[in-house]
């Protein structure tokens, strides 16, 4: 292994000039990631081809092997080919690679007839990462072996194809194999051409992007291919520390995985000993990797050490509640009311906390913005004030700081009210962004990309993203149905006055419940629109539901075990539909999905003001529980939340298209890989 | 009779304007009133208990007809003239009895007469019924005669032929007498249920217990009381029942004896269900088929016990029993609310306008009162007397009611 390294981080970067410089291209250290479609095109280069010819080509892949492993790829690439759509320019160029390159194994694989073993390896390393990228990839078989990523399917292509070399023996052709298993194996572990292998990845990653959004404009294209450059920089940097570490890398960043397989590429002898160490490696990464995918426990405030600590650091003065309800000591339970004064007395006196984060979190506490996609978009847009009024310090990397400054704003717009799940994840987008960006960019142009990346999160995530599901989910309508929705869900009402303005005839029965009556907003907007109501407490629910023939439903998150999480009450809805055997539709934007899981309502849920409970809004005699405080018998509970459980949902409606509960998890994981190289 | 016919009027618009609510207090207001029916019904020479039956049921009607929905105040009518077959029945079977024994001895008789207020009249009912009709099929045949006969004179009087007048002024008057002493017991039993029924809290309440109910009901509040004087503590969550949210006032009431109660909102049942050892709730009225009428939003929570497995008990007086099977009971035995619970005429009086959309409104707003639980969510009924499964109200039933008095309606010729 030791000696492996030591070639590898001195084959590292020879290798990479090699493998994507083009001939005539200026190679910047950080191979080229930055644009993809050069490296593409470049990726035939003619170092690179030397090398592997020398090398590789003496060592012709044995037939066997290349129907096992070959087949799938090129059955992918096939398929891919005829696919002209979706073929960016980048992919097209991926295509070309191969040809260019002059390995007889390419040939068989069909996309050329010259290709070096070094340029099939290249092919191949780009199957897999466009496979899991690119719809039609999925489909075909190969797609599966082709990820480079964690995912398990990955890893068995990897293994299957190690396999198939170690079957070879410690024969040179085999080599040739081992190092393309290596390299679909391990997203890090390709060997020759890393370089070339990164940039592939880069676009790789890109790419799902663009096709996912068929409609994802040129400028995503454009932005993933910054971000794909801004990686590269990255895993460039990365490799050389990895190559002198010698040990494998979380995959999580694929340059870095990358440098260890460029060694093993250079010499034929690595063949043998060498696939099982691979091996190992792509095995230990994916695990370390998914560990990081387990979501990170939760604030537990039973916690009395850490509620301490948080407090100190608070910004917005909270008082426990006095009758705090046993069975959620786990969850904050404040005094409710005496923040928004407090915090709006210190206005003057907060400085690192941006204005316009201010005012977003005055606003979340006293309740003026609420809603999933109303929150998350509060928040974008004064992260991009905030952002757009940034200024690194001196002797600080913008990375750095800003990164802290934005979990600074986070915390305070926590204290002011826990996070929802939609805003958690796009805090997790913008800091990954944050994160990728490229070192050389200059500070404003740092902060512009950002701000379009907020715009384009925001954009694509939540309004086409309504707009998708909007068109899904009027096709569920027909004439004389009658909807029942609950509370108050922006999805849902578009898809109401969508329906209404497509001249279809229906009625909507707006199921409330205290003590927000959200519903009697939604019902205001669309009676005045003319659609027909009935309005009703949600204990009448079993009255009402007997002439319902539809349930739609908002959510706030859909987790990945199929429960959906959402305003308290939803639950009892879509319970009493499953008990009227009435279908319950779900609309839910696909950011909003967590990976998270979740049994019950009470292990994590959100506690609302109680007093709001004790008051009956145009109903004064009601006092019983006027000065309920003073009895430590008596408490109030006002849960926000509840969990649905999956058996009660027939569809969840997201962007992504109309997919039952149990493809959640399916949404989550493909979701996120493309939403985190966004 | 005039004065009689005044209080009927008065309690008839009390129910038609909603102004007596809730099975207890309507309950005992229509046993009053029928005991006042009774003590000034004039009773005729023969067939008294024909008249009676006749006099109650016409009251019976109004009272029904002025709030069907009210169904404990048919419950009391039928129990009322229920009272007066079984007086009635006990009586010739003591004539019967009289006759048998020494038919001379009219001294004998008229001290056995004196005795018998001692007995309860339910227990002479009860005498009468396992002598005279066993609750065996071929009495359930013969029932029909045998009812028929009770109230018309020429059978019964036919027993007493050879009895003096005097002997029969003396029946007349004794019938009239024990019916309204039964009403009393009746009415007292109305009042005392609750006692019955907390005696059994024990017996279902455990030592920290977690236990959930929604809205207020007299019966729950004494069975969790009964449960806390007895030193069980235990936990209750107290949905708050919109939209009159009586469970404030129930929680309310739980603090003060000391029971730990968390005030929930309805819409958080389903997310606090399963952390609930048993569910508890009232009854507005338990149907023949064993299903309940209940406050809205209690299927809600039934369904959702299910769910969880939780035991759903029904606690209620046995005058809440109803001997009717329901048909489409949310409809039905349904009654809708004025919407301003829901919403405010102020804010909403634009959306109501009635002018703009050909005449109906785009806003309907539904507040009903009532929820029915079908009896397959109930896992136990405790009555005051005694827990019973769903499945088996129809017989205990049988025991309150007569089957001629299903339907209250005079015959048509009367």
């Amino acid at each position: 292994m030791d000696v492996r390294r030591g070639q590898r981080t001195v084959i590292d970067p020879k290798v990479r000039q090699v493998g994507f410089v083009p001939a005539g291209a200026t190679r910047p250290p950080a191979r080229s990631h930055s644009v993809p479609t050069d490296a593409c095109s470049s990726s035939p280069p003619a170092p690179e081809l030397p090398l592997s010819g020398s090398s590789l080509s003496p060592v012709m892949i044995p037939p066997p092997r290349h129907s096992s492993a070959d087949g799938l790829p090129s059955l992918s690439r096939s398929a891919a080919s005829p696919v002209p759509i979706p073929a960016s320019p980048l992919r097209r160029d991926t295509v070309q690679i191969p040809i260019g390159s002059y390995n007889p194994s390419e040939s068989v694989l069909g996309s050329s007839p010259m290709i070096s073993p070094s340029s099939r390896l290249d092919a191949v390393s780009e199957f897999s990462d466009e496979v899991p990228t690119s719809a039609w990839l999925g489909r075909s078989g190969s797609g599966k072996f082709a990820s480079s990523f964690p995912s398990s399917s990955g890893e068995m292509m990897t293994m299957k194809i190690t396999g198939g070399g170690s079957g070879g023996g410690g024969n040179t052709p085999k080599s040739s194999l081992t190092t393309a298993s290596v390299v679909k194996a391990l997203p890090g572990v390709s060997e020759k051409d890393r370089g070339a292998l990164i940039e592939v990845q880069n676009e790789g990653i890109s790419k799902p992007q663009k096709q996912k959004t068929s409609k994802a404009e040129r400028r995503a294209i454009q932005e993933a291919q910054r971000a794909a450059k801004a990686a590269a920089k990255e895993a460039g940097e990365a490799v050389k520390p990895s190559a002198s570490s010698g040990g494998a890398l979380p995959a999580s960043k694929q340059g870095k995985v990358v440098k260890p397989s460029s060694q093993k590429k250079d010499g034929p002898q690595v063949t043998a000993p060498v696939v099982p160490s691979e091996k190992k490696v792509g095995d230990r990464i994916p695990d370390k990797d998914r560990k990081k995918d387990v979501p990170h426990p939760r604030m537990q405030f039973d916690d009395k050490h850490r509620v301490e600590k948080a407090k100190r650091r608070a910004v917005v003065n909270q008082s426990e509640a006095r009758n705090r309800v046993e069975l959620f000591r786990h969850l904050p339970q404040y005094i409710h009311g005496t923040q928004l004064p407090d915090l709006e007395s210190k206005f003057f006196q907060l400085d690192p906390m941006h204005p316009s984060v201010y005012k977003v979190g005055l606003q979340y506490l006293s309740g003026v913005i609420s809603g999933g996609n109303a929150r998350c978009i509060a928040m974008l847009l004064a992260f991009q004030e905030a952002i757009k009024d940034y200024s690194t310090p001196p002797e600080k990397a913008l990375v750095r700081d800003l990164t802290a400054k934005i979990s600074s704003y986070v915390s305070f717009l926590i204290e002011c009210r826990p996070l929802s799940i939609s805003m958690g994840n796009a805090i997790k987008f913008l800091k990954n962004r944050i994160a990728k960006l490229p070192h050389t960019l200059s500070e404003s142009e740092a902060k512009s990309s950002l701000q379009s990346d907020i715009d384009r999160f925001i954009n694509e995530k939540i309004v086409i993203a309504d707009k998708v599901i909007v068109g899904h989910a009027v096709t569920k309508i027909r004439d004389g149905d009658i909807l029942l929705t609950y509370g108050s869900s922006s999805v849902v009402e578009m898809i109401l006055l969508y329906a209404h303005e497509l001249g279809k005839q229906f009625r909507v029965v707006l199921v409330d419940s205290r003590p927000k009556l959200e519903g009697q907003a939604l019902l205001h907007r669309l009676v005045a629109k003319g659609l027909n109501c009935t309005y009703t407490h949600i204990n009448a629910i079993s009255y009402v539901m007997q002439e319902v023939t539809r349930v739609f439903l908002g959510a706030s998150s859909v987790l990945s075990n199929g429960t959906v999480y959402s305003r308290v009450g939803t639950a009892c809805v879509a319970m009493v539909a499953n008990a009227f055997q009435i279908p319950v539709l779900i609309c839910c934007e696909a950011y909003k999905f967590h990976e998270r899981v979740q049994l019950d309502s009470i292990c994590s849920n959100e506690l609302g003001d109680p007093d709001v409970i004790s008051k009956v809004a145009g109903r004064n005699d009601l006092n019983h529980l006027e000065s309920w405080a003073d009895n430590e018998n008596l408490q109030l509970l006002n849960l926000i939340y509840d969990a649905t459980p999956s058996d009660y949902v027939s569809m969840i409606i997201t962007d992504y298209g109309m997919i039952p509960p149990t493809s959640v998890p399916v949404i989550v994981r493909e979701y996120r890989r493309e939403h985190l190289w966004i | 009779m005039p004065d009689v016919q005044a209080l009927v009027n008065d309690f008839v618009l009390k129910l038609k304007r909603r102004k007596i609510e809730g099975s207890h207090a309507s309950a005992q207001h229509t046993a009053e009133l029928l005991r006042s029916v009774i003590s000034h019904q004039r009773m005729p020479y023969t067939n008294q208990a024909g008249a009676l039956i006749d006099a109650v049921k016409a009251v019976g009607e109004q009272l029904i007809a002025a709030n069907p929905v009210e169904l404990a105040v048919g419950n009391i009518v039928r129990r009322v003239l229920h009272i007066i077959r079984e007086e009635d029945l006990s009586s010739t079977a003591t004539a019967i009895e009289g006759l048998g024994l020494s038919a001379g001895s009219d001294d004998d008789d008229e001290g056995q007469h004196e005795d018998r207020p001692a007995l309860s009249a339910a227990a002479l009912a009860a005498a009468a019924r396992s002598t005279l009709r066993a609750p065996s099929l071929q009495t359930l045949l013969e029932d029909i005669p045998d009812s028929a006969a009770a109230p018309q004179p020429p059978s019964s009087g036919g027993d007493s032929e050879g009895k003096s007048k005097s002997d029969k002024n003396i029946r007349s008057r004794k019938l009239k007498h024990d019916v309204i002493e039964a009403i009393n017991e009746l009415i007292q039993d109305i009042d005392t249920c609750h006692e019955q029924i907390s005696e059994q809290a024990v017996e279902h309440i455990h030592q920290n217990e977690v236990i959930l109910t929604l809205g207020r009901s007299r019966t729950v509040k004494e069975f969790l009381c009964a449960a806390k004087e007895k030193n069980r503590s235990f936990r209750v969550f107290v949905a708050e029942g919109a939209p009159r949210y009586q469970g404030h006032v129930l929680a309310k009431e739980l603090v003060s004896k000391g029971i730990q109660t968390t005030v929930i909102t309805d819409s958080a049942v389903f997310a606090m269900i399963s952390r609930v050892n048993m569910v508890i709730v009232g009854a507005h009225a338990i149907m023949a088929n064993g299903g309940v009428i209940a406050p809205v939003g209690i299927n809600m929570v039934a369904l959702a016990a299910q769910r969880h497995a939780v035991p759903f008990v029904v606690v209620a007086g046995s005058h809440k029993l109803c001997p009717l099977y329901p048909h489409n009971p949310e409809v039905l035995l349904n009654d809708l609310k004025c919407p301003s619970d829901l919403l405010d005429f102020g804010e909403f009086s634009d959306c109501m306008d009635f002018g703009s959309h050909g005449g109906s409104p785009l806003l309907h707003v539904v507040n009903p009162a009532f929820d029915y639980v079908p009896p397959k969510l109930v896992s136990l009924f405790i009555t005051d007397t005694g827990g019973h499964n769903p499945s088996y109200m129809y017989r205990l039933i049988a025991d309150y009611y007569s089957a001629d008095d299903l339907v209250v309606k005079r015959r048509s010729t009367s």
